[in-house]
């Protein structure tokens, strides 16, 4: 059966069903390249699958616990109008009030594909524990007001036949399409008031409704109806201003409750609804957690940790973070990205099964194949530890299938415990230092572990400008630091000396302040008086510079107690520093758990199409390695693909192409791409293969969305793109 | 976001990604500088690392990471796919195109068979970047002299050229060799300018075409860098575009149509097959990766120039014969959401039963597919960004289908604007995970169904289809569509004819003794409208007119062919 015809665009292919119990196949006979050698293959992808759910699990987690401080208080929010509801108090306010709709706009980023897993969790909440009645509406869903109200009825009602199915099981048989109900009745607002009356009603009477009663706990018997606009930038506003207009003549028998999702700014609510309408409604206003905020969170729980194995090489977060920050503010989007590097990272590393827990690592270890020992033997890293050791082990490693197991678990071991000390000091450099002006070493603690993954960060600059910045740090500054320091390292176990150090530096600052109280006391009254002496001296400019930079000099000179301490303490930080922080590749086997291709994860996340389709037609050398095409800058040779002729000559041209010219300078082209003399007249002769062959490649080039059809002058096209070679 | 030219040939690009607020923060620091620095640097005076940098000022967006950094990382990758063309050989603007430029350049490029030729387009950058004045001054002359719509003395340069060029070639081909392209530029260049002089030289004579004219140094002065959106608009500015008037009528060859072409084209040989096959090869062993990545829940798309279809096939054919998929043809003109939603519901899920609309249908299938997770489906599209598929709503549900988990896509895209397409809400719907296939393969299946601009309309198509319906009418029914048919191409010339009404058709069929009553003559009407051959149309009197909806040509091919039988 073939896919191509001219009456027909889609093709079915079902497998006969014998057929489809014998060759259907899993993911994981997928993990190879294509080769069936390597066994390995499936302990690998079992051990990236069970990561992956790790992760998944942790991100999913880290996203609750961000959501739940604006969940609660929207739900707080739909309590306390709830409540405002019921209220039956009769002063003014309260009336007035009571004719507004309660109105919390949410403001959530521009994240927009972040935003369903909020609004999934909330209406979730919301059902949960203020009220069965929650509808979701999507702005292209409701072009136009009559859809609107069905999608709220549908969705209301649906929901009532169900409970009702549950409460009398007799006269129903099998689910029922919930699309049915509203196509019977008329879809108005007086219906939905209707049926809302009957539906509190019936609750409110004891004997039917345990279950509704039981769920709406908390709202008594007039639970509202919430309605969530999830994005109300694109709603068109007529649609949206009738809407609220109408509902708002029912809040008294119904009351609603809207919530709107808003990608930009609340400004927008009153771009979109005009006083009229917008005065029906209370707002009060909802900030969700920032997208920078948010990734933070997510990196701080999936990067630096050392609960996944898993890690990424400074460049490949670069490129992560730079499609986040540059692209699109998408956590949703850098958890794919952090994915897709897992899943190729233990694709095509073969010795990325050691890439998993300290035991399981090492038991692993234990039992490499031979060709394992060879990829080992052959990584960098691994090579770079080879040359350091003694002549005799080096003959032994690379002999020795056993050697290099064994030395295999013990620097397993090493990286481990490298980790378990990187990143408590990383944290413990970035609490320092992220106080600092213009954060030398970053703002986030993202930025000061990208430095650190790619070179020594004690060489840089910027390392350098902070510790000189730290040198004049104030005392109280300098030890809340530190004991934020100390609270850190304490996390990790192997660090306690670090630990103790740091504790006695802060033990004797504190010293350094009660002893010195007193002497500086003293210090402080000889040094009062000289400058009072200058001042009565009646100035000149002169001498005061004088005296102020002799003052300065004999500071400088003399270093405190407390100056000679701080540069100890930051000399011990240096030191810690610099024997924990050393970059991963300085590691040898660091291939087996940091993943560095950063092109492929670029190319397959953030490709530039149009830069593909044009560089192959300006340049097909890149492709096609055929001497014949190579050339120099911006040039191509006669004898390229005819589509790429033709688009070099088209570039040639403003705005409208003439069709014959074209044909003319491509049959040129061609003719001396055949040897034939340019200048003879055979040339300009068109022959009809050529003919076809400039028309297959117009036509390509139309295709592709270059130039296009045009009435403006007979036999010409027009240019789609503008700019040339 | 701009990009910045290095002063080299070519190759070594280097784009930096500046931001709004930088680009700002550029300005400022200038001023800063006079001002007086920031209170912090005084009070420290520390060394600052990057002092040349942005940064340096008071930066609000520290998240904002080192993007010297990125384009490094960018920079790696580009080094891996072994082209590392950046997008300022892509991107770059050009100014308005002298008439004749296509011509020169082809004989440029047929003058030198073996060897590759610099295109004199290549403007190069170094020229641009160390003289920016005089280049603006070449580029003002350039769209002046055509923008000013003075056509005649713009004609009266360009045969002169072509005489020079025409009556001395030896010599042309022998300065060729030894001169660098620019050179000959610069030669044009000349003579531009002192045709651009002509009027000045006698104002007296055309003293308002001449006021038109600003004078050079007023330009010099006001143009000293040209930015880049000026040169944009002053290129669309001018509604008039200079082009030769010469047409394809003058060919000896006559328009091919459709079949001849297919013919004279599976003559031809692709050139660089070994090259070709060894780029098909590269691209078949990620068959393998595909199929894992779309098990794991991503969606895959194929870019780059040439037909992927071929490749797609293959791709089905060796792996994924052993499960339900469906194949869809973006391409096809009038493949509807519809269709392939039908196809999907009918034949894949088994449904009987019809849908109100397509959010019906879509839910039905989500619903589906939920409550069977065993079920793969594979969704192979060539050419997503087909004409038919490019609809917003069209997109909102195959997005939609993507992000179903147990339904796979593969797709293509081959349009430069096609991304476009995705805002991000769907792009995280489809999930797609980039894959750069290049192919250089023709794109015949793609481009047959469009009505080529250079092919003649032969209507084959309907014409057959035509003649195929009316050979099982009754003659009876044939005379009556012959004689709307006829009615139609007498009024062909007409341009305000909106049809033939009713009545007048029930007169004049009664009168050729077709039809006995008017209700002989609606069935049969209604029989043409099933299959699609006459439309009905109500005109502003509420008068039915019906109207054959096939070209003028087809109809008459369709008349002829029937005389003769």
């Amino acid at each position: 059966m073939t896919t191509s015809s001219v009456s027909k665009g889609c093709f079915v292919f079902k497998p006969s069903s014998k057929k489809k119990k014998t060759t259907s196949l899993k993911a994981s006979d997928y993990f190879h390249d294509g080769k069936a050698d390597s066994q390995n293959s499936e302990s690998r992808f079992e051990t990236c699958q069970s990561l992956w759910q790790r992760m998944k699990a942790e991100t999913e987690r880290v996203q609750e616990d961000l959501n739940t401080n604006i969940l609660d208080s929207l739900l707080e929010f739909a309590r306390k109008s709830t409540a405002s509801f019921q209220s039956k108090t009769d002063d003014w306010a309260s009336r007035m009030r009571a004719s507004e709709i309660p109105t919390a706009a949410l403001v959530l980023g521009v994240n927009v594909p972040d935003h369903a897993m909020t609004f999934q969790s909330l209406s979730a909440l919301l059902q949960e524990s203020v009220t069965p009645y929650v509808v979701c509406l999507q702005s292209k869903e409701c072009s136009a007001l009559k859809q609107v109200l069905q999608k709220v009825l549908v969705q209301l009602m649906g929901h009532s036949v169900c409970v009702e199915d549950d409460d009398d099981e007799e006269d129903q048989s099998g689910p029922r399409p919930t699309g049915i109900p509203s196509r019977k009745m008329l879809c108005s607002m007086a219906t939905l008031c209707g049926w809302y009356t009957a539906v509190t009603q019936k609750s409110a009477s004891p004997s039917p409704g345990k279950k509704r009663l039981s769920s709406s706990k908390g709202c008594g018997q007039r639970p509202p109806v919430v309605v969530i606009f999830k994005d109300l930038e694109s709603f068109t506003p007529r649609v949206l201003q009738e809407f609220i207009v109408i509902s708002s003549q029912y809040i008294q028998q119904l009351p609603l409750i809207f919530i709107f999702g808003i990608a930009t700014s609340p400004i927008t609510i009153h771009g979109m609804l005009p006083h009229s309408v917008s005065s029906l409604l209370c707002i009060q206003l909802f900030q969700s957690l920032s997208c920078t905020q948010h990734l933070a969170t997510v990196i701080d729980k999936l990067v630096l940790t050392t609960t996944f194995p898993f890690k990424l090489s400074g460049k490949v977060l670069q490129v992560l973070i730079s499609i986040f920050l540059y692209h699109d503010f998408s956590v949703r989007n850098f958890i794919k990205g952090l994915q897709l590097s897992l899943l190729d990272h233990f694709y095509s590393q073969p010795l990325s099964m050691l890439c998993c827990d300290k035991q399981e690592a090492r038991s692993r270890a234990k039992e490499l194949s031979h060709e394992d020992c060879e990829n080992i033997r052959q990584l960098p890293s691994f090579m770079r530890y080879v040359e350091k050791q003694e002549p005799e082990i080096q003959v032994q490693l690379l002999t020795c299938d056993k050697r290099v197991k064994d030395v295999t678990q013990s620097l397993l071991k090493e990286l481990h415990a490298y980790h378990k000390n990187y990143y408590p000091v990383l944290r413990c450099l970035h609490a320092l230092t992220s106080s600092l002006p213009k954060y030398p070493l970053g703002k986030q603690i993202r930025e000061l572990h990208g430095i650190c993954l790619e070179k020594n960060v004690w060489e840089t600059e910027e390392y350098e400008s902070a510790f000189q910045l730290l040198r004049m740090l104030a005392k109280d500054e300098l030890v809340a630091a530190l004991r934020t320091c100390t609270e850190i390292l304490k996390c990790a176990k192997k660090l306690g000396d670090a630990v103790e150090k740091l504790e006695e530096f802060i033990e004797r600052f504190e010293l350094l302040d009660r002893c010195s109280a007193v002497v500086e006391m003293g210090q402080e009254g000889e040094e009062e008086l000289p400058p009072q002496k200058g001042l009565q001296k009646k100035t000149d400019l002169f001498q005061l510079q004088k005296s102020l930079l002799e003052r300065e000099s004999r500071r400088t000179k003399k270093l405190s107690k407390f100056e000679l301490l701080r540069l100890a303490v930051l000399d011990c930080i240096d030191s810690i520093v610099k024997k924990h922080l050393l970059p991963p590749e300085s590691q040898p086997l660091h291939e087996v758990f940091y993943y560095s291709s950063a092109g492929t994860l670029r190319r397959h996340l953030n490709a530039a199409p149009r830069t593909a389709i044009q560089t192959a037609l300006n340049n097909p050398y890149c492709y096609l390695q055929s001497e014949a095409l190579k050339s120099e800058g911006g040039a191509i040779s006669n004898a390229a693909p005819d589509i790429c002729i033709v688009y070099k000559l088209h570039l040639e041209c403003g705005r409208l192409i003439n069709l014959y010219d074209w044909l003319e300078a491509y049959a040129t082209v061609v003719a001396a791409a055949e040897g034939k003399d340019p200048d003879s007249a055979a040339a300009a002769q068109l022959d009809d293969v050529k003919h076809a062959r400039f028309i297959r490649a117009v036509s390509e080039l139309e295709f592709l969305g270059f130039i296009k059809p045009t009435k403006q002058k007979t036999d010409h096209v027009a240019r789609l793109t503008w700019g040339g070679c | 976001m701009s990009s910045q030219k290095q002063p080299k040939e070519g190759r070594v690009l280097e784009v930096r990604f500046v931001g709004d607020e930088e680009v700002l923060q550029h300005i400022v620091d200038k001023q800063e500088g006079v001002k007086g620095k920031n209170a912090v640097q005084i009070l420290v005076s520390l060394k600052t690392p990057r002092k040349s940098e942005p940064e340096d000022s008071e930066d609000e967006d520290h998240e904002v990471c080192n993007e010297q950094d990125y384009v490094e990382a960018l920079g790696t990758a580009a080094q891996d796919a072994s082209c590392g063309s950046g997008g300022g050989d892509v991107f770059t603007f050009q100014a308005v195109k002298r008439s004749n430029r296509m011509a020169q350049l082809a004989s440029e490029l047929a003058r030198t068979p073996g060897k590759s030729v610099k295109f004199t387009t290549a403007d190069s950058p170094p020229e641009e970047v160390t003289s920016p004045t005089r280049a603006s001054k070449r580029q003002s002359t350039q769209y002046k002299t055509p923008s000013k719509g003075k056509k005649n003395q713009f004609v009266s340069t360009t045969p002169h050229r072509l005489r020079k060029r025409l009556s001395a070639p030896n010599l042309r081909s022998d300065s060729d060799s030894d001169f660098s392209p620019s050179n000959s530029e610069e030669e044009l260049e000349a003579e531009e300018e002192a045709s651009k002089l002509v009027p000045e030289s006698k104002p007296a004579s055309k003293a308002p075409a001449a006021g038109l004219y600003k004078t050079p140094v007023k330009k010099a002065k006001k143009v000293p860098e040209p930015s880049l959106v000026e040169e944009y608009f002053e290129a669309h500015s001018s509604s008039k575009v200079l082009t030769s008037d010469r047409t394809l009528q003058k060919l000896q060859t006559p328009q091919l149509d459709q079949d001849t072409l297919c013919r004279l084209l599976d003559g031809t040989s692709t050139a660089f097959s070994a090259e070709l096959k060894q780029l098909n090869k590269e691209h078949e062993r990620l068959f393998h990766k595909w199929m894992l990545q779309l098990q794991l829940g991503f969606n895959i798309v194929l870019f780059g120039l040439g037909s992927k279809r071929t490749l797609l096939e293959k791709f089905r054919t060796s792996m994924l014969l052993g499960s339900i998929h469906v194949v869809i043809n973006g391409f096809f003109p009038s493949i509807t959401i519809r269709s392939i939603l039908n196809s999907i519901t009918e034949e894949v899920l088994e449904h009987e039963g019809h849908f109100r609309n397509p959010l019906d249908q879509m839910d039905f299938i989500v619903k589906t597919l939920k409550e069977d997770p065993d079920l793969q489906l594979f969704l192979l599209i060539h050419n997503i960004d087909g004409q038919m598929l490019r609809g917003d709503k069209t997109q909102q549900i195959l997005g939609q289908l993507a992000a179903i988990p147990n339904l796979h896509l593969i797709a293509s895209i081959d349009h430069i604007n096609a991304p476009l397409s995705w805002d991000q809400f769907k792009m995280s719907q489809f999930n797609w995970l980039w894959y750069e296939t290049t192919t250089y393969q023709p794109y015949i299946e793609e481009t047959s169904y469009e009505n080529s601009l250079l092919v003649k309309q032969s209507g084959a198509l309907a014409l057959s289809s035509l003649t195929h319906v009316m050979r099982s009418l009754t003659p009876n029914a044939r005379g009556i569509f012959r004689l709307l048919a006829e009615f139609q191409l007498e009024n062909k010339d007409n341009p305000s004819y909106t049809g033939l009404s009713f009545q007048d058709f029930y007169q004049r069929c009664r009168e050729a003794f077709l039809v006995n009553s008017d209700i002989t003559l609606r069935t049969q009407l209604t029989e043409f409208r099933d299959h699609k051959l006459i439309r009905t149309k109500k005109g502003a009197d509420g008068v039915e007119y019906l109207i054959i909806p096939i070209e003028t040509g087809t109809l008459s091919d369709f008349l002829e062919k029937e005389d003769k039988e």
